[in-house]
């Protein structure tokens, strides 16, 4: 079984690197970009019969910092 | 007087701590990450700046979770005295002995220049040895630096006297323009400029010396 991992800044912190890609955006003449927020998508290939729990605890133990980020998981 | 510095993949300023260490008196051992156990009688342990583990997954994420740093944790519990500069200060926030989070800079850019320092407290074992509002110059080299925390944080931590270092002209973002703070009891620092690479004359200065002789002080009165 496989899980993914999506990991994204919190709402209200700012994200650098985003704003560096909408001004890029811009520069290239795509108008209309008003905001960009930057992730990171980890996969990972589980034994079956893992459950969801553990992959949450290998998000709030290491995958994620969760002071500053959330993160979603999808199992597959 | 005892010091140990872990020695992490990818750490670059081990060495200088060391030095820097053994400046201000202290005899030094290094310790390898893969390591469990500490040595015997430690009196503070560093944890340098660099790049551990290739900045993976988050600066000191990867670091934080090897298995020394479960016994520096550990150290830090008992009431042990640990710093960490730069990469080690990022390290400290992963591991939750400090709060907050290193982020990348502002500027998106590495700033590696010599910046200008506030000591804010004098009420440290890190910075006895400074006047209280003195401005020091020691180098800063990062490109994750940006100390982020929300305005609850950032006055906690002015109102309970844990802000060790300000910039003076914010090179990089940081939140309350904060270069190092204080853990509650008050034994654990992180900061992000390199105190370490101003310790000999050599270095061009000698103003980030302090942090290991104000430790000294402390640790001869224990």
């Amino acid at each position: 079984m496989k899980a993914r991992v999506h990991i994204m800044l919190k709402t209200g912190v700012l994200d650098p690197q985003g704003e560096a890609i909408r001004h890029a955006l811009g520069t290239l003449g795509f108008n209309g970009v008003e905001g960009v927020r930057q992730g990171k998508v980890i996969e990972l290939e589980l034994a079956d019969g893992t459950t969801e729990a553990t992959v949450k605890d290998m998000c709030e133990k290491l995958l994620a910092n969760t002071v500053i980020e959330s993160y979603t998981i999808e199992l597959s | 007087m005892k010091a140990a510095v872990i020695v992490f993949p990818g750490s670059n300023c081990d060495r200088d701590l060391a030095e820097g260490f053994r400046e201000a008196g202290f005899e030094v051992s290094m310790v390898w990450h893969k390591d469990t156990d500490l040595p015997q009688g430690l009196d503070v342990i560093g944890i340098p700046g660099g790049f551990s583990f290739g900045d993976y997954l988050r600066c000191g994420a990867i670091a934080a979770q090897s298995p020394i740093c479960r016994a520096v944790v550990d150290f830090a519990h008992k009431g042990g005295h640990v710093l960490g500069f730069c990469n080690g200060f990022q390290v400290l926030c992963e591991t939750g002995l400090l709060p907050g989070v290193l982020m990348r800079n502002a500027g998106l850019k590495f700033v590696c220049r010599e910046q200008t320092l506030r000591v804010d407290t004098a009420d440290s074992p890190f910075t006895n040895a400074y006047t209280k509002g003195a401005e020091i110059m020691v180098p800063i080299a990062h490109h994750d630096g940006n100390f982020s925390a929300d305005a609850e944080l950032v006055a906690r931590l002015r109102g309970e006297d844990r802000v060790a270092f300000s910039y003076v002209g914010n090179p990089n973002g940081s939140a309350g323009d904060i270069a190092g703070i204080l853990s509650e009891n008050r034994r654990v620092l992180g900061m992000m400029p390199h105190p370490e690479r101003a310790c000999e004359g050599i270095h061009g200065g000698t103003d980030g010396l302090g942090v290991f002789k104000s430790l000294t002080e402390v640790l001869a009165l224990a």
